[in-house]
């Protein structure tokens, strides 16, 4: 066996840089969870409460709300990535003129900035401004405004991250796709598998381990997002797309709630490992399985 | 089957096409009712900025701070994944599912840490991190590297390990195997961590806009600046939009190939 010490010393830069940029913060919020520090409240400095930041949180409705619209927006954007980008992979996969023409088109949303997505979006449905609502109202006399419908809003922003993250989702199945065996699928055609069965029979358990890798990454990624809601609705109208990572935002920044701000960052953190943790079992189990 | 083909293509196409368009309109082009399609190009929009010295400023601390991360990024990912790929060390796992979760935090309550951080505590002299590159350089790891480590896990435990035993036996140093050994043989997928890292830190807009004030400021943070100041200037907003875009475009068509070959997360094994 080689020594275990050149391992720790490969490993070492990362950890210490990781350790200054991640774990550092991220002890410093634990610390002032349990404080209550506002900068505009009567008291001046940080009074410790214990647990009182956390009891508040529980009866947040605010906060509440904020996680749920969440929850909803990564459920939808991520499943429609998931169904769009599988039908993309596997358009691309195939054998056509101008093929690396196409992957580049469909792969580019994914370099854009998320700040300039949130613009270019802003720019396209602003109402009395964008095309969207205006030819919509011209060509069929629907009513579309993100700035007064929080509904249409919330599906705007939706709609935004399917386009800005459906490439990435693609890619990374374009990749599994790929890298599947030809003889299982060549067997099936023999055994006489229809298409179906041979898509959740062979396709699917295949891809497990490049479907649930980005579905992680998908899931984390969607759960803290802000700049480009931000940026398209401001997280409005009224709270309809008041993500959680522009709730804690409002609640850090203009309300200067600081001990509630952190508190509430760890909780959402907390939910997020979770869920995580949940499908990374779930990998590592598979891992094990094909290991085998 | 073609239709939606079609449809999601469009669909790709359409905001990237509104965006150029946007920034080939002067201000009362824009205040018409929208039409889509544009004959005359108002260039202004693009001269303005890019003959403007600090937005020059912007672009070049975006280029060196998003190109040191990801050659940084790079190469403590390499590192870190073959350590973590080829000894068993005491709590790997764990450690591997830490490096990820540091991806995982909403970034607005951790912004009062890095501030702190950031101007007050990693600080000599008159000196501090605020407002430098190699602070964003350093801080765009938190992301990044999570993000590397998983991608280039899996390709290196996709390499076997006779190979680089093989070349222990022959007398190399960990140096050599990895350069020798390990680099020609995880090229793909060492180009797309590049590339996504990059990308990502090219991008990267709420830690540059706070922890950043003057010097250091970047491409994303001039971005935003144009919808505050005297109300939005959406052409050259757009504009900028799409010069930002350019870079990222000439990676991508560069690694275009590498794309299948890399992006597996370790699906395939040997």
């Amino acid at each position: 066996m080689k020594s275990s010490r050149t391992g720790w010393g490969l490993l070492a830069p990362t950890l210490v840089i990781l350790a200054i940029t991640g774990l550092l913060p991220f002890l410093y919020v634990i610390y002032i969870g349990f404080f209550d520090w506002n900068v505009f409240s009567a008291k001046v400095g940080m009074v410790f409460k214990g647990g009182n930041n956390y009891r508040r949180l529980v009866f947040d409705k605010d906060f509440l709300s904020s996680l749920a619209t969440t929850l909803v927006f990564a459920g939808w954007a991520v499943t429609s990535q998931f169904v769009l980008g599988y039908f993309l992979a596997k358009t691309l996969s195939r054998n056509f003129p101008g093929k690396a023409f196409f992957r580049t088109i469909h792969a580019l949303p994914l370099m854009i900035a998320p700040i300039a997505v949130g613009a270019t979006w802003r720019l396209l449905t602003i109402p009395g401004f964008g095309p969207v609502p205006f030819d919509l109202d011209k060509w069929f006399h629907v009513t579309y405004n993100i700035g007064r419908f929080g509904g249409h809003a919330l599906l705007t922003v939706i709609l935004m991250d399917i386009w800005h993250w459906t490439p990435f989702v693609t890619l990374t199945l374009l990749a599994g796709l790929s890298s599947l065996p030809v003889e299982p699928f060549e067997q099936a055609v023999v055994d006489g598998a229809n298409r179906r069965q041979v898509f959740w029979y062979i396709t699917i358990p295949g891809m497990m381990p490049v479907i649930l890798t980005t579905f992680f990454i998908r899931m984390m990624d969607a759960l803290r997002i802000v700049d480009e809601v931000w940026m398209l609705t401001g997280g409005g109208p009224g709270s309809a797309t008041r993500v959680v990572g522009i709730h804690i935002w409002r609640i850090v920044f203009p309300k200067t709630d600081y001990g509630y701000g952190s508190a509430m960052s760890l909780l959402t953190l907390y939910f997020t490992i979770v869920l995580s943790w949940l499908v990374y079992t779930a990998i590592a189990a598979r891992r094990r399985q094909s290991a085998q | 089957m073609y239709a939606l083909w079609i449809v999601t293509t469009l669909f790709t196409l359409f905001p990237i096409y509104w965006m150029v368009l946007v920034s080939a309109r002067s201000r009362v082009e824009l205040f018409d009712s929208p039409t889509l399609i544009q004959t005359t190009f108002y260039v202004q929009n693009y001269i303005k900025p890019l003959t403007n010295p600090t937005f020059q400023r912007y672009l070049v601390n975006s280029l060196i701070i998003a190109s040191s991360n990801a050659a940084l990024v790079a190469f403590l990912a390499l590192t870190a994944t073959y350590a973590l790929s080829r000894w068993r060390l005491k709590g790997s796992d764990s450690i591997f599912f830490w490096t990820i979760t540091n991806r995982m935090a909403p970034p607005a309550a951790f912004m009062l840490p890095l501030f702190l951080l950031f101007t007050r505590v990693i600080r000599i002299g008159t000196w501090s991190l605020f407002d430098t590159r190699i602070g964003l350089i350093l801080l765009y790891c938190v992301f990044n590297l999570p993000f590397a480590i998983w991608l280039l896990k899996g390709i290196m435990d996709g390499i076997p390990t006779e190979l680089d035993e093989a070349a222990e036996v022959d007398g190399a140093s960990i140096a050599t195997v990895l350069l020798k050994v390990i680099v020609p043989l995880a090229a793909p997928g060492i180009a797309i961590t590049a590339v996504l890292s990059w990308v990502f830190a090219w991008n990267e807009y709420l830690f540059a806009a706070t922890l950043t004030s003057v010097r250091a400021r970047t491409v994303t943070t001039g971005l935003a600046e144009f919808v505050t100041v005297t109300g939005t200037n959406w052409g050259e907003m757009a504009a900028i939009s799409v010069v930002s875009l350019l870079p990222a475009l000439i990676f991508l068509a560069l690694v275009q190939r590498y794309i299948v070959m890399g992006l597996t997360f370790g699906a395939v094994k040997g």
